[in-house]
């Protein structure tokens, strides 16, 4: 009777792991280090709904770009920008016509000191500090919008002597919460509080969208992850209402 | 072929490597002269320290050192009493940041060199009479000169290679702490790959010729044998 019941028993064990290894499947994604925070959540949303797994790979957009190029493993690429995704839609790595808006991208001037950042940014033209910090523009998305919102100001030239740049967004965080540069321009999602939707802590001018080009971070299915039902899932779990929020609730914009 | 930009950047990267190497010999040697010497408790302790940097990622290192010399750190407090402000994104933080960096490619083969010199030219000297500092300036350093000029070619290249760290506390300033490995990564990063095929590949040669003249030319010193 026992053993009838534990065959019983293995036999059901048995096909819940043929189950999960037929339908769980694992894919690997290149992701712009600016969407760290949402994506880790939307990784374990993901997984709940789907059951497949998300492995992450966090880096400059640019860097992934020259990994993909060269054969790396990704299967599905989140940008910072949208100039990366249509090269490689071009260059035959990615699924043609695979690209889509999954964010749009918001830029804070921002300091370690409480009230050290007006809200209209005025300090870029009256404040005398030594340093202000912006990602590398000669290849970081959140550089080249950085440039643009302080063309816009007329300060460009002015303030080009104090720049430090961060190779990353994430360095670029680093180079002003340590204070080492007075204030700099980072990503909304680096110092927003999740919960009040406010900036968490120093302060900071958050930049209306028409001080610069369109800021579109987009996503793109690689060739390497075209036959993969994981990648194919996470590209479709991207849209759905549950990453939205997500999405939103760091910081980000949506394109509709 | 090289840019003006990035002449500068080659420019600028031999004058911190000369600067640092320099400086490494001048703290290093009596820190080397120490260790082989000592028969203190703290032996291990400093060694151990002097070291560090072999086994830390220099990201690790260099965000350290943006929070300790930025302004609410220890050593940036210090610097802003003493009235020179903070030390990252400058000149001056580059060169500190290297020395610290490099010290163990120049206080290991010194120290190895010290050590294997031993006890008796010391005394032989000591029984002429001469003084501590005589003897070390006309026994030991020229005893020692193979380790002295394996470690500031060392010093010297491991400086001009570093980027870690020089990324984190230099902030990529162009003629000022925008150094050839940093160049190269930009270039990288731009996807300027025949920018940065040039850059690289003649730091390559630099870093083979180094290494060659060191495995070579010092073929009978102690240290460079240790070293294989």
């Amino acid at each position: 009777m026992f053993y009838k019941h534990l065959i019983h028993c293995l036999f059901i064990f048995g096909l819940v792991i043929w189950e999960s290894a037929t339908w769980a499947e694992t894919t690997l994604v290149a992701v712009a280090s600016d969407f760290t925070k949402p994506m880790n959540e939307i990784a374990v949303e993901f997984e709940k709904a789907t059951g497949h797994v998300a492995k992450l790979s966090f880096g400059s957009s640019g860097k992934a770009f020259a990994q993909i190029q060269s054969g790396a493993p990704f299967e599905v690429y989140l940008s910072a920008s949208d100039k990366y995704p249509l090269e490689l839609e071009k260059s035959g790595f990615a699924v043609v016509d695979s690209h889509f808006v999954y964010a749009i991208g918001k830029l804070v001037l921002w300091s370690a000191t409480p009230g050290y950042v007006d809200d209209q940014g005025e300090i870029l033209k009256t404040g005398n500090f030594k340093h202000i910090a912006l990602a590398d523009p000669s290849h970081a998305p959140y550089g080249v919008v950085a440039e643009e919102v302080m063309k816009s100001q007329g300060v460009l030239d002015k303030l080009r002597p104090l720049f430090v740049m961060g190779e990353n967004i994430s360095q670029t965080f680093q180079f002003v919460s340590t204070g080492n540069a007075e204030l700099g321009f980072v990503a909304f999602a680096q110092v927003v509080d999740i919960h009040s939707g406010k900036i968490a802590s120093g302060s900071g001018w958050i930049i209306p969208n028409n001080l610069h080009s369109p800021f579109n971070q987009t996503a793109v299915l690689l060739k390497t992850g075209a036959e993969n039902p994981a990648a194919i899932a996470l590209v479709k779990f991207l849209k759905s209402p549950e990453a939205r929020t997500i999405i939103e609730k760091y910081g980000f914009g949506l394109l509709h | 072929m090289l840019s003006p930009a990035d002449i500068d950047t080659l420019l600028l990267t031999f004058k911190v490597a000369s600067i640092a190497t320099i400086l490494m010999l001048l703290f290093g040697t009596p820190l080397a002269w120490w260790l082989a010497r000592t028969h203190s408790a703290w032996k291990g302790v400093i060694n151990a320290i002097v070291a560090m940097p072999l086994v830390l990622p220099p990201t690790v290192l260099g965000f350290y050192l943006l929070v300790l010399l930025g302004p609410a750190g220890v050593i940036g407090r210090f610097t802003q009493w003493l009235g020179v402000g903070t030390l990252p994104f400058t000149f001056a933080g580059l060169v500190v940041a290297s020395v610290l960096y490099s010290m163990p490619f120049v206080v290991q083969p010194l120290q190895a060199s010290f050590t294997a010199i031993g006890e008796q030219p010391l005394e032989a000297a000591a029984t002429l009479r001469a003084s501590p500092l005589d003897t070390f300036f006309s026994v030991v350093m020229p005893l020692a000169k193979p380790g002295f000029l394996t470690a500031s070619i060392l010093g010297f290249a491991h400086t001009v290679g570093e980027f870690g760290v020089v990324l984190m506390v230099g902030g990529n300033i162009p003629d000022k702490t925008r150094v050839v490995s940093v160049q190269i990564y930009n270039h990288v990063e731009a996807l300027e790959y025949t920018e940065a095929h040039w850059l690289a590949g003649g730091l390559l040669l630099f870093s083979f010729t180094v290494l060659l003249v060191l495995y070579t030319g010092l073929k009978t010193s102690p240290v460079a044998h240790q070293l294989k």
